[in-house]
Formats: C-alpha cells, structure tokens, sequence
C-alpha cells in the first residue's frame, strides 16, 4: 500500500492526474478523512508508545489496585494498580501490527496468485481458482483456532495463519483485474516488445490494478484485527505479559460490574478503530470508483 | 436445476476430504500425547488405552480406520472424558448451538432486511441515514464487546434479562441470541438497501406501477424477490460466521453449546473431540453452503450456469 506506482514519462501526465481526481474526491468526504486522521494518530501513538507511554508497562501498584480513571492516571487502572492508558497503547501496538502485517501477507499472496492466474489463463488459471474455491469452502475460523492448538499460541503464526485466511479474496479480485488489462492494447504491446510476463505483471498489471486493491486493503485490515480480538477473548490468540485490545477486553468483561472503566476504553479504542478503517475504505472506494470490492 | 445440485455435492466431496485429511494430521504433530497430562501411567494401562485409541497402529492405518468410521458417522471416543465418544458430546451441544444460530438468524433478518428496505425506499433522507448509521456501528461493535455491553445494561443496571445460562430462566436466551446476530443484522441491512436500490429502478417494476398496483404489494411482491438476492447469497458464509461467533458468545453467556465445547476441547487439547467437531462443523458450513447456492440459484435462474464456476 505504501508504493507509490512508477510513472515513467510517457504515462505521467494520464496517471497523476487520476491519482490526484480521486484524491480530490476523497478530500471531500469528511467522514473518510476523520478516520484517515485518527488511523493516522493511533499509528503513530502506537510507534512512539515506548517514549511516550505515561508509565512503565509492567509497573504495578497494588496499594492502588483498580482505580477510576483520574489526574494521574487518565483512564484508570486495572486490579494491579497498572495504567490503563499505557496498558491500552502497548495493545494498540499489537493489534494494530497483526492488523497491517497479516494484511500485507494476505496482500502479498492474494495479489500474486491472482495475478499469474488471471495472466496466465487456461488451465493453470483453472487449476489456481479451483483450489481457491476448494479453500473458500474451508471453515476457516475453525482451522485458525486449530492451528493455535496445534503450533501452540505463537504470535508471528497468528500473523501468518490470519494472513493466509484473507488471501482468498484479494486473488480473486486481482484475477478479475488481470482478465480485464489483459485485453487492453498497452499490455498487447507489451508483449509484441518480447518483455517477459513477470515483467508485464509487474510493471504494467499490477500498476493498472491498484485502486481496488487499495480499497479492499483497506477493508481487509479492520476484519483481521477482529479475527486477533476473537482469538485473544478465547484466550487462544495474544498471551500475557503481552497484550493487545482484544485480551483487554477480555480482562474487562471480567471485572466489568465493578470496574466498567476497564472494558470500556479498551473497547472504545478498538470500535474507533473498526470506524475508521472502514470509513476511508468507504470513502476510497467512492474516490477511486471501484464497484464491487465489499458488500 | 438437478444438474447444478449434482456438480455442486460433488464439488463438497473433496472439501470434506480436504478437511479431514489436514485435521488429522495436523493434530497428531501437535506437541503433547493426549495421556501426557496425566500423572505416570502403567505402562499396561497405557498400552490398554492406546490400542482403545488405536494410537499403537501406523498412522496410515489410523487415518484409513478413522475415515472407515466416518463413513459411518462415528467420529470416536473422546480423550478427555473417557467413556463419552465425541458422537455423545456433538449431540448434547449442537441442539443449543443451532438454536442459538436459529435465533441470532431470525434476529439478523428481521432487523436487517427490515431496516435495509425501509432505508432504500427513500434514498439520502433521514429514513436512509439513521439505519444505515446504525448499520455501520452494528458492523463496528465485535460481539465481544456488545456481550459485556448488553450485559453490563441490561443485566446489570437495568436487571431486565438474565446474565448467564440458557433456558434455566425466562428471557435467558434474549441476550445471547441479540449479540450474535447484530452483526449480521448490519451485513443484511446493507445488503438488502443495495439490492433493493438496484432492483427497483428496473423496467418490470416501473410496469407494476404503471398497472396501478399498490405500492406496498410492488415492494413486497416484486422488489423483494430480486431485491434479496445478494441476501439470500450472504446466507451461507453467514451460517458460517454464526457457527464460529458462537465461540466467543457462547463463552461470555455461558451457554453449553458445540462452540464451547470446542473452546474448552481447544484448551484441554481433547484432540479427538477438536477433530471430530472440526469435521462436523465443516460438513453442516460445506452443506449449507450448498443449500445457500441452490436456493440462489432457484431464485435467480441467471446465476445458475454462473455459480458452478470461480467467477
């Protein structure tokens, strides 16, 4: 997402000025631009949490035990006397990695897979699309809590096993956007240049295609986060002494009669979250005209 | 039609066979013998529940034996609780389960397809907005935070509706049902106003209308029938979706259902009940898939060539 596409010369003057229109038009939106902001703002509380935490993250204060949100602590403290808001921003920092890491991996494997199928055509695409309908089919979520009983609750195979659930449909959009340029002249030329497919995929397809990779990116980010707060509520997900939003939560909903304050903010940060993302999704998809991508 | 059903069941077959085959394997890499937890056991007694387990013959051989048993419904004994097989556990939980699903189900709909037709029929007005506002929160508060929420207000400030338990007291089974269902209830709501949006500009009903039918009966009679089709769609992977959320909700309300147990078979690494419950969910999402498919296609007959393909 972070790639910008590669204007040469011959295609710079037709290419900005997309990017810039749909720019334009997502300016307007409102609602897409307060959840780019406060996308923007968790991100970068999330990369500075170590130098700008209020309190250490494991320090505790037993004589204070759970305390309601106050001067010195903002958003209160859980049943050991440890800073809710510190609690919270160190969370943030795992929720919102596994979020953006397995997303990239989805990214990654969907974009390729989808690519050479779509490119290539005939039966490796057939072959290709029938193993992601097979996959499709799969109770996946089962298969994730499976896979953490399994390998034991690994957090880099939490990454990995969320990433490689949301692949499926990023591939089959890409598929779709591949079958589409490759009709088109730009792309015949390429070929009639005897430039190489990963080359034509690479420079010519793929460029072509990101508006709705962009938006489904988007949209993917939000449904993975709450793939890793399920998973840490059951208690198969993230462990102690790390935590994220969801194991907060969990935590919360326990202590939730008397101390509400404990499942409340951590709540509210992830549902602002879920806002957000799915806001600029929404408000990218108006900008960049891609029909079809969610719902 | 048949022709679509047939291709479709036969395209389940290797699904299922899929499924099997990695879950069986991959529970007999995980780390830790199912006896490992319990304290030194004789060596006899061992080499006794072994062979009960069948856990003393090749692998091969224990996957071929396990399907055997398959084909004809038994899914084994379970390792946790000796004596009970994993048939007698799936069929004391799933009743509640699909009853909670069934509820959650009925809740999605109503409110969803309710709030997503009454929003299209006046697009960008008051009408459109409050409920697709409501919508899009529904879609951003996860269960595990509206199940503490609901509980927190309505079982605790208000004391409206009991916390916990599942058809121990009146109105325990509100909660739970409501909180699996909202999100769903968003997905159809805007499912339902884009499918009606698009249907009701169409030409066949401008001709209803022009015959001078009632408005409510060109809605109803004829808008619904196209309108829902992207709902009608969306059944199947939500099924799906009920069956795994009622992990989660099924935890915090305490209800004794499939997907507790399944959480608790996950920590107790009761790997034969985990295996078993993998393959009885993924058979009931894999037909249900199917009858999802086939009730499209029965009311869309466009679909029909289509939907056999990836595309």
């Amino acid at each position: 997402m972070s790639t910008v596409p590669v204007h040469t010369l011959a295609d710079a003057e037709i290419g900005s000025s997309l990017w810039r229109d749909a720019w334009l038009r997502l300016r307007r939106n409102r609602l897409a631009l307060a959840g780019f902001a406060v996308l923007a703002l968790f991100i970068l509380v999330a990369i500075l949490t170590p130098w700008i935490a209020p309190y250490d993250y494991a320090q505790q204060n037993l004589d204070l035990g759970a305390a309601p949100p106050s001067a010195d602590h903002w958003l209160g403290t859980d049943i050991f006397g440890r800073d809710l808001l510190t609690q919270i921003m160190y969370g943030g920092r795992i929720s919102l990695a596994v979020g953006f890491i397995a997303t990239a991996v989805a990214l990654i494997i969907g974009v390729g897979w989808g690519a050479i199928a779509g490119y290539a055509g005939g039966r490796a695409d057939a072959v290709m699309m029938r193993l992601v309908d097979i996959l499709y089919a799969l109770p996946f979520m089962i298969f994730i809590v499976l896979l953490m009983v399994v390998f034991g609750r690994n957090l880099l195979l939490l990454f990995l096993a969320i990433g490689a659930v949301e692949w499926l449909t990023m591939a089959r959009i890409m598929r779709a956007q591949v079958q589409s340029l490759r009709q088109q002249e730009f792309v015949e030329a390429a070929v009639s240049l005897g430039l190489s497919p990963l080359v034509i995929i690479w420079r010519h397809v793929i460029p072509n295609a990101l508006g709705p990779i962009i938006v489904y990116t988007t949209l993917t980010i939000p449904s993975v986060m709450l793939l890793e707060a399920f998973l840490s509520f059951l208690g198969l997900g993230v462990q102690p002494p790390e935590t994220s939003w969801g194991l907060l939560i969990s935590f919360g909903a326990e202590t939730m009669e008397e101390y509400p304050w404990l499942l409340f903010f951590p709540g509210l940060v992830l549902a602002l979250t879920l806002f957000a993302l799915n806001f600029l999704g929404d408000g990218l998809r108006d900008a960049l005209d891609v029909r079809g991508a969610k719902d | 039609m048949w022709r679509f059903i047939g291709s479709r069941l036969l395209q389940a077959i290797p699904v299922l066979l899929v499924v099997i085959t990695v879950t069986f394997f991959l529970i007999r890499i995980a780390p830790g013998g199912p006896f490992s937890s319990e304290k030194a056991v004789i060596p006899e007694v061992k080499a006794a529940l072994e062979a009960q387990y069948r856990l003393d013959r090749p692998l091969l051989k224990q996957y071929i034996a396990y399907l055997g048993d398959l084909v004809q419904g038994d899914l084994g004994p379970s390792f946790k609780y000796p004596g009970r097989s994993v048939n007698e556990l799936i069929a004391a939980g799933f009743p509640v389960t699909a009853e909670l699903a069934l509820y959650a189900l009925l809740v999605a709909l109503s409110i969803g397809v309710g709030a997503g037709v009454v929003a299209s029929l006046r697009p960008n007005t008051a009408q459109d907005y409050i409920p697709m506002s409501a919508a899009m929160v529904g879609i951003c508060i996860p269960s595990l935070l509206l199940g503490p929420l609901l509980i927190l207000i309505f079982g605790i400030y208000l004391d409206w509706l009991p916390v916990s338990g599942w058809g121990d007291m009146p109105g325990d089974k509100i909660l739970p049902a409501v909180t699996l269902g909202a999100v769903y209830a968003a997905y159809i709501a805007r499912l339902s106003r884009a499918g009606m949006l698009e249907i009701m500009t169409q030409d066949y009903i401008r001709t209803a209308r022009a015959k001078g039918m009632p408005e409510w009966r060109v809605v109803v009679v004829h808008g619904l029938r196209g309108g829902l089709t992207p709902v009608v769609a969306f059944l199947g992977p939500a099924f799906a979706g009920l069956l795994s959320g009622s992990f989660v909700v099924e935890t915090i309300f305490q209800v004794p259902g499939l997907g507790r147990f399944y959480v608790q078979a996950a920590f107790n690494r009761d790997y034969t009940m985990i295996l078993g419950a993998t393959v009885f969910l993924s058979c009931l999402i894999v037909t249900f898939n199917l009858v999802s498919d086939v009730l499209n296609a029965w009311m869309n007959p466009r679909l029909r060539g289509r939907l056999g393909s990836s595309t």
